[in-house]
């Protein structure tokens, strides 16, 4: 079972996990599930800059193209080299080795949801 | 209105192994079991179980209403036999791709399009000199929803199969077919496929269908068969070059064009012949064509096909080939533009992606030993 404590999800399906002032973002378990195999994915460049909200890349499933948004602010630190060659990752391992961008300078989002509430959310949009 | 998508008789064994559905020609249908990648390669190097049975199926017992109204002349295909046609409009426009069966008791089987199959059948009716209006009179009948389709697709299918029957179905020709029983199941045995791989396509009826598509899953376990949803399908037959109607011909699109000439029986009258006449001595304006991508970018159904900053024509199908690993697509465009190895551009979210013609179908299966 992956460690999700800590873990905050915005509505848009993506995941951060803040360490200090830095922070990994990825997608939720939910998301990848409704994605299907992800087959491409198109991130930005390591120093560039993202507004919480903001598109920071594009992710491809065999099913349809999905823009991804960055949870909270920051800089890009880092991007997971991994996924050029293995994008499956995102579907084994949502919250693990498929992480997909590392931020720094990152600011707090109070939007986000904690697990409880982003379920309580997934639940009310598939069960309807 | 409200329209309600119809469901298979094996619908319920869809959802009860957790299959993900989706709506497709009004029917709920498996999208996908597991994922689309590990049932796109059990296909390829084993088996796949596919439910195939939102497919229409019409029987049209009049040989000379069948001529009119197919492209290709049936009068050559003997009882046992399959042909794949074309069903056009006048001005030659593909109205459905289809299988025509020859049967045993005159006339033809045809198996149709999902979301097409009212609209044949009601094409094909209207064009029944001897129809007399009203119910299924004249000859055609629309027997889609009695019958269920389970598509066996893969190296291994035809030893599965036959381990399941006393009939020989190896001696089954490519495009032929045999009545027989299949796990106790009396059954069509076709063999056909969307998938450019070997196998088999079997009718039977509803009440049938979940037993047989059991039979064949636990019979299939040492096989590493796995059921494959309409995800899968898309992405082997797109590697087998095969066209989607809807997608890559339509009632726009005429059979020269899509490249489909070889199902054309010029020298007999149809519907849509002196129009695809015309077409072929104007010349064409645009053909179908595959490429493949020279970067990761993947093409889309709907994106724009470039050359030198100008729209050259637009993408019909488009997604990752699995077995080649690279991307791959078809695409409308010019005749000018269509020899294998000439560069075009993708336009992919406001770049062009750099793309290369190659010749149809992208995937060829082995040929056994």
């Amino acid at each position: 079972m992956p460690d999700v404590s800590g873990m905050r999800f915005a509505e848009s399906h993506e995941w951060v996990k803040k360490d200090g002032d830095t922070a990994t973002v990825g997608i939720s378990e939910y998301a990848q599930s409704q994605l299907g195999d992800v087959i491409y994915l198109e991130l930005p460049a390591v120093g560039q800059q993202l507004e919480a909200g903001a598109r920071l890349g594009v992710i491809e499933s065999v099913k349809a193209a999905s823009d991804l948004y960055s949870p909270v602010s920051g800089e890009v630190s880092e991007v997971n080299a991994d996924l050029k060659d293995h994008p499956e990752y995102v579907n084994e391992d949502p919250y693990g080795k498929g992480w997909v961008i590392k931020l720094r300078g990152v600011k707090d989002n109070p939007k986000l949801l904690d697990q409880t509430a982003y379920d309580a959310f997934v639940q009310g949009q598939s069960g309807s | 209105m409200v329209v309600t998508a119809e469901r298979t008789p094996l619908y319920d064994e869809h959802v009860r192994s957790g299959a993900q559905m989706t709506n497709f020609g009004g029917w709920v249908m498996p999208l996908q079991y597991s994922s689309i990648r590990e049932e796109h390669r059990s296909v390829r190097e084993a088996v796949g179980l596919f439910d195939l049975s939102h497919m229409g199926e019409l029987r049209v017992k009049d040989e000379s209403l069948a001529q009119r109204v197919v492209s290709r002349d049936l009068t050559r295909l003997r009882p046992g036999r399959i042909q794949y046609a074309m069903l056009c409009n006048e001005a030659g426009g593909i109205i459905d791709d289809v299988l025509a069966y020859a049967v045993d008791d005159g006339g033809y089987l045809m198996v149709v399009n999902a979301g097409n199959q009212d609209s044949d059948f009601d094409w094909i009716r209207r064009h029944n000199p001897s129809a007399s209006g009203g119910g299924q009179g004249g000859g055609v009948f629309n027997v889609g929803r009695d019958w269920a389709l389970i598509g066996v697709q893969g190296p291994r299918a035809v030893g599965l199969v036959q381990r399941l029957t006393s009939s020989d179905v190896g001696g089954v020709k490519y495009y032929a077919f045999i009545e027989g029983k299949v796990a106790d199941v009396a059954c069509l045995i076709s063999r056909t496929g969307y998938t450019g791989e070997d196998g088999f396509e079997l009718f039977c009826g509803n009440e049938d269908a979940a037993r047989l598509w059991r039979a064949l899953l636990e019979e299939g376990q040492v096989d590493g068969i796995r059921p494959a949803g309409l995800g899968a399908r898309d992405t082997l037959r797109l590697e087998a070059g095969m066209r989607l109607h809807g997608n890559d011909i339509d009632a726009n699109t005429n059979p020269l064009e899509a490249g489909l000439d070889w199902t054309l029986s010029l020298d007999k009258d149809f519907i849509g012949r002196d129009a695809i006449m015309q077409v072929r001595e104007r010349g064409l304006s645009r053909v179908l064509v595959g490429f493949k991508m020279l970067n990761r970018s993947i093409p889309r159904h709907g994106y724009a096909v470039v050359d030198g900053g100008v729209q050259v024509g637009s993408v019909t199908s488009g997604n990752v080939s699995f077995t080649l690993g690279y991307n791959i697509g078809m695409a409308y465009v010019a005749p000018t533009l269509a020899q294998p190895g000439t560069r075009l551009g993708v336009e992919v979210r406001g770049t062009a992606a750099p793309a290369e013609v190659v010749a149809l179908p992208f995937y060829k299966r082995p040929h056994p030993k």
